[in-house]
């Protein structure tokens, strides 16, 4: 070891060593296997170029390909209490968070933006399948929540991203008490007229999708997403017996008529802008690259012709 | 009793011998055994006592779970009286793990709708174990509605180890299902009032007791996982039920501190299923209180307590 390293403190370190591109430029596709360069994937929103297959892609990713400009104010989400139960399985609950801040880079599982796609206001909510799973605590409840509260108050649309494999274990009964509690949010945008637009992004599992991941107004899956309540192993080992191909997919899913579409990610923005502005009875978007927000046309005017 | 929890061995063992006891003196007249067999008797007595003051988490799961505590069916039968069950959820088909329809309880009419475990292995097929399908919650939102349509109060009993995680289930739209559910219990304009009789298992039971006011027996369980599916997840070893049991913290003592559950009812000595009647009686006497703590609310009052209730939850943590 060099005494540089030693003499500089372990947290400043940290800054100046941090990584601004990715230590591997290339990485391989979970489905084909095709080798793909780190700028392609990500121009492409994480969709395999070569099999359009989806993989994962971070809340603030996806906010940043969202968004007009991909610019968006981030809504401060009120802190629950940290541990309410003490919890310890192997590791202490605290650890566990510690671990997945660091890994992420982020405090929770659940970002919330407001800003504007195509020009039309919204208040986005997107759930961070890294982030232990995307697991279902205090703070994703407390997250939906202050989304809905936003969207009320700004008399907006809201659109949820979801990923998780269901509710946080280390938070016990709380996090089972975040189905009903994500229910009243549903409820307030409801009553105040406002959409409700769900996206399940894979996967949606367990006490996440047997509440707010299935109240929309519009359901719809990116494809192939795992969607179910029980998965799939679970129910091999009840009922003994193999699952058709498919099953718990998104299409399968369409097919059984729980959902209302099912969409390319790369084409997401754009039906989300179209819908949006229906549900919303407002005139037909203007498509084409917008500047950045801000210095145009105030939210909710009609915007110009082309 | 026929049937004793593993940890009830020694128990078992001691009013074997005094049975045994009693039946060589019913054989022989002239032998005395009447001290002998009482002392065993007062033996058991404070096993007993003794093995019930402080059930771990693990041992209040297998009471909860004990083939003959009382199921939804005695309480009904017991509690209630002209119960009309009703059927069906107008869709597909009827789910015999939920029962449910209308009745009078203290002489007013009511709607009644629980988790139905079955008690021999016929009965527990038929209503698969309380495990209930998506029809089960969609007949539990049609009588809600029901209730909330002609202002009659709701009373729901969980007992369900969990959804059931069936294929068909998959496909008709499980989740959505007890979505709706747990959204309906929020949105009816009339007293909402559970109790946890056995085991609340996950989303099953949210579906139900999304209520105004939350009961549990003092030995009941209701828990966001089983203790040996958080084992197999978080331990790796479905064998660590215990530990898990432990760390979920998902006693009704412990969920009364949680503010999760409002009031604990208390068991006969030994549990529910040793002394069933005084066991029904207490739930009875535990809805007719919540039933009459609700009765001044009108229906717009009682909704957004209910709202209130559940957002304030997660704000009082436990004890270190």
């Amino acid at each position: 070891m060099n005494w540089i390293t030693n003499y500089v403190r372990p947290r400043i370190n940290s800054i100046f060593s941090r990584r601004e591109t990715p230590e591997n430029l290339w990485s391989k596709c979970d489905s084909c296997g095709t080798m793909l360069f780190h700028r392609e994937i990500s121009d492409n929103l994480n969709v395999c170029t070569n099999c359009g297959h989806h993989m994962h892609i971070t809340p603030r990713d996806r906010f940043h390909a969202l968004f007009d400009g991909g610019i968006f104010k981030e809504v401060a989400v009120p802190e629950p209490l940290p541990d309410p139960l003490h919890f310890r399985d192997q590791k202490r609950y605290p650890d566990r968070m510690r671990a997945a801040q660091k890994q992420t880079g982020e405090k929770e599982a659940m970002l919330v933006g407001i800003g504007e796609i195509g020009r039309t206001p919204i208040v986005a909510v997107a759930q961070d399948f890294s982030f232990m799973g995307g697991s279902m605590g205090m703070y994703v409840g407390n997250a939906i929540i202050a989304a809905a509260e936003e969207a009320v108050r700004l008399g907006r649309p809201l659109i949820l991203f979801s990923a998780a494999g269901g509710a946080r274990m280390q938070e016990g009964i709380l996090s089972l008490m975040q189905m009903p509690r994500t229910t009243v949010a549903v409820q307030m945008l409801k009553e105040a007229g406002l959409p409700y637009i769900v996206v399940l992004t894979h996967p949606t599992t367990g006490g996440v999708t047997a509440s707010y991941a299935m109240l929309g107004d519009v359901q719809i899956a990116e494809p192939n997403a795992l969607i179910c309540f029980a998965g799939p192993r679970v129910i091999e080992q009840t009922i003994r017996e193999k699952l058709p191909e498919g099953f718990q997919r998104a299409e399968y899913l369409l097919e059984h008529g729980m959902l209302d579409r099912v969409i390319d990610r790369r084409k997401m923005r754009d039906e989300l802008i179209v819908l949006t502005r229906l549900l919303m009875k407002m005139p037909p978007p203007v498509w084409g690259e917008l500047p950045a927000p801000g210095d145009a046309a105030p939210p909710g005017q009609a915007p110009a012709q082309p | 009793m026929t049937h004793y929890l593993d940890f009830e061995k020694p128990l078992a063992e001691i009013e074997g011998k005094a049975e045994e006891l009693r039946a060589m003196a019913r054989a022989n007249k002239e032998m005395d055994i009447e001290k002998e067999a009482a002392a065993l008797d007062r033996k058991a007595r404070d096993m007993l006592a003794d093995l019930y003051k402080k059930l771990t988490p693990w041992r209040k799961c297998q009471v909860a779970r004990h083939p003959e505590r009382p199921h939804c069916r005695d309480y009904i039968d017991a509690l209630f009286t002209e119960y009309m069950p009703l059927a069906g959820d107008r869709n597909f088909a009827d789910d015999h793990a939920v029962l449910g329809g209308v009745a009078r309880f203290d002489d007013k009419p009511v709607v009644v709708i629980g988790h139905e475990k079955g008690h021999d292995t016929q009965s527990r097929i038929t209503h698969n174990f309380g495990m209930a399908r998506p029809e089960g919650y969609r007949k539990a939102v049609r009588l809600m509605d029901m209730a909330d349509r002609f202002g009659l109060p709701v009373v729901t009993l969980v007992d369900t180890p969990g959804a059931y995680p069936g294929k068909g289930a998959e496909e008709r739209g499980q989740s959505e299902a007890i979505a709706r559910s747990t959204e309906k219990c929020l949105q009816i304009g009339v007293p909402l009032v559970s109790v946890v009789i056995g085991e609340g298992g996950s989303g099953g039971a949210v579906a139900f007791a999304t209520a105004n006011r939350v009961a549990m027996l003092e030995h009941s369980v209701y828990s966001v996982i089983s203790p040996e599916g958080c084992a197999s997840i978080l331990w790796k070893d479905s064998e660590k039920m215990r530990e898990a049991a432990e760390a979920l913290r998902l006693t009704a003592q412990d969920l009364l501190q949680l503010g999760v559950c409002d009031r604990v009812i208390p068991e006969p000595m030994g549990g529910a299923h040793r002394d069933r009647k005084a066991t029904i009686d207490a739930v009875g006497k535990a809805i007719g209180v919540m039933l009459k703590d609700l009765s001044a609310m009108d229906g717009k009052a009682l909704v957004t307590a209910r709202r209130k209730k559940f957002l304030a939850m997660g704000s009082k943590g436990l004890a270190a």
